[in-house]
């Protein structure tokens, strides 16, 4: 946040390539979340060149898609989640969703939310930034909530959240390149972010500082104990029972590779 | 280290549930409380709404769009005028395409024929797999380039929703989910799109009852056949002025006959092997939005079109092959095709339909875009495939010649709504399922159904009609 970014003059401007699906060798991994219809798989196709299918209606990405760009010399891989309005029930599309941020390890993860619908929206919001620091809020569709009177502060927004807030409008591809300048920043670790979390009851508090160090050490390399651990003293059967079968640590291998199942029915359903 | 190997993930979780148990009862809501608390504050300070303007207009729309009333006439009227439009429209295009196509067949042919090369390999090459592709995209194309965009533009638009929206009420009636609405509607599209479009249901159940029943709409490569049948049968009783008008009001018919299908048999598998309740859902609808014309251009015609039309071209000319081998290999003066037919001709009869018709939709099961060229190369008995000239032309042989009546043509129609999916829909249902028995059930099930139906329908037209 500290990063200051003039970008229509700045020279990494003219460096932004979209890299389809070919992604190939990456240095980071960017991570697409956000409720239904609020432009993800639009911000998705305007930044890889990919065709991912859009239409205006809820539920039409499915599973994660996946596509390439180059920005600043860097290259990401860009995964766009299926839109979500929770990561905490168990249908498919959140726990592909959530498995993704836990898992998956994304370098930086942009929550898409509607700037018409910014309330609705921010309950995802609040719930990625429980999993992980790494977030940047891109506040799509700013131009339709102009022409309903709506006005977005990202200012105001951005230091509540503790993490960048963006005004964009991926349709028209507007501010895409402040967008991406913050994406950077956060990704390679510049911009330290200071994500708002909800603070529970000494007791609460006390619960998961004891489970956080038994999940570390019955499941090594899992990032994010805490949000498991939490996800635990709430009851989440999904979540103990990849902990009990030890899926815990085979989702961490599996996230990190494509989803080579899935990219086939992508190509159909992009096709569709 | 020692302690970490005592720690197994049973441990945790009982030690979770113990903590749990430790915790205030209320604790759960508090956290709930506080996340509401936050965001309402957060919101508060960063959005300034100073009333709205299209929104209301939005909501207006909606109270008409999503009306008991008007809703679902609505809803058929939009797609009577779509068929309406994709009907006339695609009429004087194809017809240039398939002129174009079959010039150039001949020309080809004769220029082969010029040169020696052998009468059997100009006609498998010209007059079997040439003459497959150039049917396929001659009646395809344009009737796709016409139908994708307009789809597409209601997608776009925000349309779809509000038809699950309409629908959400039979649908809960027939204990399935109400996006089924959504996945059917891709259906019209392609079966296989909407195989996969059931994704937005969560349910297993449910999502189960969606793949099922997504063969009962027709797909883009049966709208060929229920178009010709519509026009030569149905709208040939009326003045040419009304006739297309007609014409589409008899496809929207049998579109209305698919979705009483798919809703009576969702209601079927919902209280005997898929027993359960409709679950609740919630179902956003998205503000109107206007459409992105170029790249609704782009999606509908690069995407959807060509990629419909590879898949068919890819299909019809091994089938145009086979079409030329089976007419043209005599085993003791017979075709191939001609045994066959005559064969299947006993049970064809008892379905109000015959032993060519039935023949035709074997060879197309890879797709169904190729019943009817495949049915009117038999009847031809020319050994390749035909285009005929003009309507009363394909009226003349069907009815003339082959004895076709209005029964042969409704029981074609029934038929074409339900048998068993394209090849590609049942791989994609395998796909989505992974499971032989679903895909099995998928594949059979609209089959036996077709059988049934036309079987009962046949009866009682020769019974009570005397036909």
């Amino acid at each position: 946040m500290s990063v200051e970014h003039n970008c229509e003059t700045c020279p990494v401007h003219a460096e932004m390539a979209q890299l389809g699906a070919a992604v190939g060798a990456f240095d980071h991994v960017v991570a697409l979340a956000g409720n239904p219809n609020t432009g993800k798989s639009t911000l998705f196709n305007s930044l890889t060149g990919l065709r991912q299918h859009t239409g205006n209606w809820p539920g039409k990405t499915v599973t994660r898609a996946e596509g390439g760009f180059q920005f600043g010399g860097v290259r990401y891989k860009l995964v766009d989640l299926p839109g979500t309005y929770s990561l905490l029930s168990a249908s498919d599309d959140e726990e592909v969703a959530r498995n993704f941020l836990l898992f998956g390890r994304p370098d930086c993860t942009v929550v898409v939310v509607d700037a018409s619908a910014l309330e609705r929206n921010l309950y995802l919001v609040l719930q990625v930034l429980e999993i992980t620091d790494r977030v940047v809020i891109a506040v799509n569709l700013m131009d339709e909530a102009k022409r309903r009177g709506i006005a977005v502060d990202t200012r105001s927004l951005a230091r509540d959240l503790g993490v960048p807030a963006i005004p964009v409008v991926a349709r028209t591809g507007e501010n895409m390149m402040a967008l991406l300048g913050e994406v950077a920043a956060v990704a390679s670790g510049e911009a330290v972010t200071q994500p708002l979390r909800s603070k529970g009851t000494a007791a609460f508090e006390h619960a998961v500082s004891k489970l956080v160090p038994m999940i570390e050490a019955a499941a090594p390399g899992v990032p994010n104990a805490r949000w498991i651990a939490i996800r635990l003293l709430d009851g989440d059967v999904p979540v103990e029972e990849a902990l009990a079968s030890g899926r815990l640590a085979e989702l961490v291998v599996r996230q990190q590779k494509p989803d080579a199942r899935f990219s086939r029915k992508i190509a159909l359903q992009g096709a569709q | 280290m020692s302690e970490s190997l005592t720690v197994t993930p049973g441990d945790i979780v009982r030690e979770a549930a113990a903590l749990r148990r430790s915790l205030d009862a209320g604790f759960r809501e508090e956290v709930v409380t506080s996340l509401y608390g936050e965001v309402e504050r957060i919101t508060r300070r960063a959005v300034q709404d100073s009333g709205s303007g299209p929104l209301e207009l939005d909501q207006r729309i909606d109270r008409v769009v999503t009306s008991r009333l008007f809703g679902l006439p609505l809803m058929l009227g939009i797609l009577a005028v779509i068929f309406w439009l994709t009907i006339v429209g695609a009429n004087v295009p194809s017809q240039m395409l398939a002129t174009g196509f079959f010039w150039f067949e001949d020309l080809a042919a004769a220029w082969f024929t010029q040169l020696g090369v052998p009468w059997w390999v100009t006609g498998f090459v010209w007059h079997g797999v040439y003459r497959g592709l150039a049917w396929v995209i001659s009646v395809m194309l344009p009737p796709m380039a016409i139908f994708f965009p307009l789809f597409t533009i209601l997608e776009d638009l925000g349309y779809l929703p509000r038809v699950a929206f309409n629908l959400d009420y039979l649908f809960k009636r027939a204990g399935a989910h109400g996006k089924q609405a959504l996945s059917m509607a891709m259906g019209f599209g392609c079966n296989a799109a909407g195989v996969i479009a059931t994704r937005v249901i969560d349910s297993p159940r449910e999502r189960l009852v969606a793949i099922l029943t997504n063969n009962f709409v027709p797909c883009n490569g049966r709208f060929p056949t229920l178009i010709m049948l519509a026009t030569i049968f149905v709208a040939a009783a009326f003045p040419p002025a009304v006739a297309s008008l007609v014409a589409a009001g008899a496809v929207v018919g049998i579109v209305l006959v698919g979705v009483a299908f798919t809703l009576v048999v969702s209601w079927a598998l919902s209280r005997t092997v898929l027993r359960g309740e409709a679950s609740a859902f919630t179902l956003e609808l998205p503000p109107y939005r206007r459409p992105a014309m170029a790249r609704i251009l782009y999606t509908s015609l690069i995407d959807r079109t060509l990629f419909v039309l590879w898949r068919a071209i890819v299909t019809a000319a091994p089938a145009g092959a086979v079409i030329w081998l089976l007419a043209n290999i005599s085993p003791g003066g017979v075709s191939l095709a001609t045994r066959t037919a005559d064969f299947l001709q006993p049970l064809g009869w008892a379905m109000g339909l015959d032993g060519v018709i039935l023949l035709a939709y074997i060879i197309a099961i890879p797709a169904n875009e190729i019943v009817v060229p495949t049915m009117l190369m038999v009847y031809m008995s020319q050994g390749m495939m035909t285009e005929m000239d003009s309507m009363d032309g394909l009226r003349a042989l069907l009815v003339d010649q082959h004895g076709w009546t209005m029964l042969t043509a409704v029981n074609l129609m029934l038929f074409s709504l339900l048998h068993n999916p394209c090849a590609t829909t049942i791989i994609t249902i395998y796909k989505e399922t992974l499971s032989a028995k679903w895909t099995a059930i998928g594949a059979l099930m609209p089959l036996a159904l077709g059988f049934i139906v036309t079987l009962f329908t046949a009866a009682v037209a020769r019974a009570v009609f005397g036909f």
